[in-house]
């Protein structure tokens, strides 16, 4: 049973079907040549980013990594702003500068779109220091992936949060594979919460294929970083259905297993769960498919209509020529 | 006011902290150890641990941390306890704290001091005596400070926490016990300055070099040139003395190759090629790790003796 009223259901339900549908059309552009460089994406971690964007504030900070698309959006980034950036366009939301690895919005609090692995936990770190030293409530969300536990960023910044008890959630989103390379076939410890407890740090473990529980799992994470416990670490288990990036041909995993964790896939079990208990019917679910398509149509239209940032302004933004 | 080079970094710090609530100093034994080179010596007493505060020997945490708390509207001052360690902490200051500004489209701005202990002459080893500064002075993004005067010390760290840039302070570690009259302040973070003015040659230097270069300026002449700040250089400076001397040779403390030092040669020659008598020439440390004795250790380094040599090979 899904312990939510109607209405937040069904947008869960949007939520992570804006995030594919985004992304779908992303790589269709790809294949045109209207978004270049690297393009990683989420299709299929999508219950992650949506349960747990569900559970921040408006005043809460965010930390995310380069594949970040579907916590943007979820941020409330306008999908245009995002499709612009993609397309290296002025209007886009990070000036066009940054493209899919680089989104940022101050307004938001989103800190990005950073592509270094394990980069953002630090500046998590220093976040929620600033706000506990400002006597400011919020919570510094950070999402990273399992690849980032490797890091001696993540060890470091989750000492550091710990041993100073800042008011941050860390968010790992383990789908198994750091680019290429199997969590089992580069970690002696394979159960990241017992690293985390390592730290003395609560820690939690979510499956990162249902909305509900990803949610449940992020709100309890929140409300205890709120109640000025100190920080908190969630391991979403999650799969990425796509390939690492655009480049990448998907040698090291077998299609059985990829098709196995198909099965699981967030949106069609949500929505089925939906169904059976008489809260969505087929066409509700198109009638809902149907308004994010166009959503996602308009930001196409939008990235195409943008323009180009004048060569002359290349040196922008740099105070120290 | 006279005193010395590190009590002067200390009043700058004393007052950073009094002045503006935001400004806090985090890093390794800055707190109840005073810091490595006693620079913070008695801030936690004064100010409490929670504006004073030690970190674990985290370099990359805590510089990324700094990053963070400036993004989260405070005015961190982090201390690397030398620059060797700050190696540790290259990615944030590079990938991250470097890049934000312009890669966000011009959306976030870091406010962070970080402040280290660079340079040899204290037989501190090859691990503890190398000079970095120009390297990160490659980096668009970040302004490069390398306080050579007392009154630099004393000054210059209020006007790099009012850059909304993150600023690199270089403090030399063979500097600390220099004395000099603080003057009234504020200093500026972007002029080079003149030391000592001469007609024969021009000698361009910065950090721990100063000393050496005003040494043998007295020797040769020499209109001794500070540069203050490595990035952005204020080549205005230096062209204007090179006009007037026609000669020129850089001290840097850097290995010689791809060295500041390269970077301002190059950078005399593009713009005053044609009014230089001689080509210009560098005294850099030599191309090994520092080592640990001390005539090794003074061989390794520009000496006086050695710029005076190399200006009277400029014929």
């Amino acid at each position: 049973m899904i312990p939510y009223p109607r209405e937040l259901s069904l947008r869960l339900l949007a939520d992570m079907l804006r995030i594919r549908r985004l992304e779908e059309k992303s790589a269709e552009l790809y294949g045109e040549g209207k978004i270049r460089g690297f393009l990683h994406l989420y299709i299929g971690e999508e219950a992650v980013a949506t349960g747990a964007m569900h559970a921040l504030a408006p005043e809460d900070n965010v930390v995310a990594t380069y594949r970040e698309h579907g916590h943007a959006l979820l941020r409330g980034v306008p999908m245009e702003r995002i499709m612009a950036e993609m397309y290296g366009k002025r209007e886009g939301c990070s000036r066009g500068r940054g493209g899919s690895m680089h989104l940022f919005d101050a307004a938001r609090r989103f800190y990005g779109g950073l592509a270094i692995v394990g980069g953002g936990l630090p500046l998590a770190a220093g976040l929620a220091l600033a706000s506990s030293l400002r006597k400011e409530s919020r919570v510094t969300a950070c999402f990273f992936g399992e690849g980032a536990v490797a890091e001696g960023a993540f060890h470091e910044s989750m000492n550091l949060a710990q041993l100073w008890r800042l008011p941050a959630a860390f968010f790992c989103e383990n789908n198994l594979y750091a680019m290429g390379t199997a969590l089992e076939r580069s970690q002696s410890q394979t159960d990241l919460c017992v690293k985390a407890a390592a730290f003395g740090m609560a820690a939690l473990k979510a499956d990162g294929m249902d909305v509900v529980a990803a949610h449940e799992a992020a709100k309890q994470a929140c409300e205890r970083v709120r109640s000025g416990a100190g920080p908190v670490f969630v391991e979403f288990q999650t799969y990425r259905f796509r390939a690492h990036s655009m480049f990448d041909p998907e040698l090291y995993r077998d299609k059985a297993e990829v098709e196995r964790w198909k099965a699981r896939g967030p949106i069609h079990n949500f929505s089925a769960r939906l169904k059976a208990q008489g809260e969505l019917t087929e066409e509700q679910f198109l009638e809902i498919d149907r308004g994010v398509m166009a959503e996602v149509e308009r930001a196409v239209a939008f990235a195409e209509a943008g323009s180009w940032e004048p060569v002359e302004e290349l040196a922008r933004d740099v105070t120290t020529p | 006011m006279t005193t010395t080079y590190r009590e002067a970094l200390r009043l700058g710090l004393r007052e950073a902290l009094e002045k503006d609530e935001r400004v806090f100093l985090m890093g390794e034994d800055v707190g109840r150890y005073g810091g490595t080179y006693a620079v913070s010596k008695g801030l936690l007493e004064e100010f409490g641990p929670q504006r004073v505060r030690d970190t674990p020997l985290s370099e990359l945490a805590f510089v990324g941390a700094g990053i963070g708390a400036a993004l989260g509207g405070m005015r961190p001052i982090v201390e690397v306890m030398t620059v060797n360690f700050s190696l540790l902490a290259l990615d944030q200051i590079v990938n991250c704290a470097a890049l934000l500004r312009h890669m966000s489209g011009g959306q976030f701005s870091v406010p962070l001091v970080l402040r280290m202990t660079t340079g040899a002459g204290r037989q501190l080893a090859a691990q503890h005596s190398h000079s970095f500064e120009g390297w990160y002075a490659h980096i668009p993004g970040i302004r490069i400070a390398t306080p050579a005067t007392v009154e630099d010390a004393r000054w210059m760290l209020a006007a790099a926490l009012a850059h909304p840039d993150p600023v690199l302070l270089f403090e030399h570690a063979q500097l600390f016990e220099a004395k000099g009259d603080c003057g009234p302040g504020p200093v500026d973070l972007a002029r080079a300055q003149v030391r000592r003015p001469g007609r024969a040659v021009t000698l361009v230097t910065y950090g721990g070099s100063l000393p050496k270069a005003l040494a043998a300026a007295e020797e040769v002449d020499g209109e001794v040139i500070d540069l203050r700040v490595l990035r952005p250089l204020d080549m205005d400076s230096v062209l204007a003395s090179v006009r007037k001397t026609r000669r020129a040779v850089v001290v840097d403390e850097g290995w010689r190759s791809g060295s500041l030092a390269a970077e301002v040669m190059a950078r005399i020659m593009e713009g005053a090629f044609y009014e230089l008598d001689a080509p210009v020439a560098r005294v850099c440390s030599e191309e090994v790790p520092m080592p640990y004795p001390k005539h090794l250790e003074d061989a390794a380094l520009p000496q006086a003796a050695k710029i005076v040599a190399a200006v009277r090979g400029l014929g």
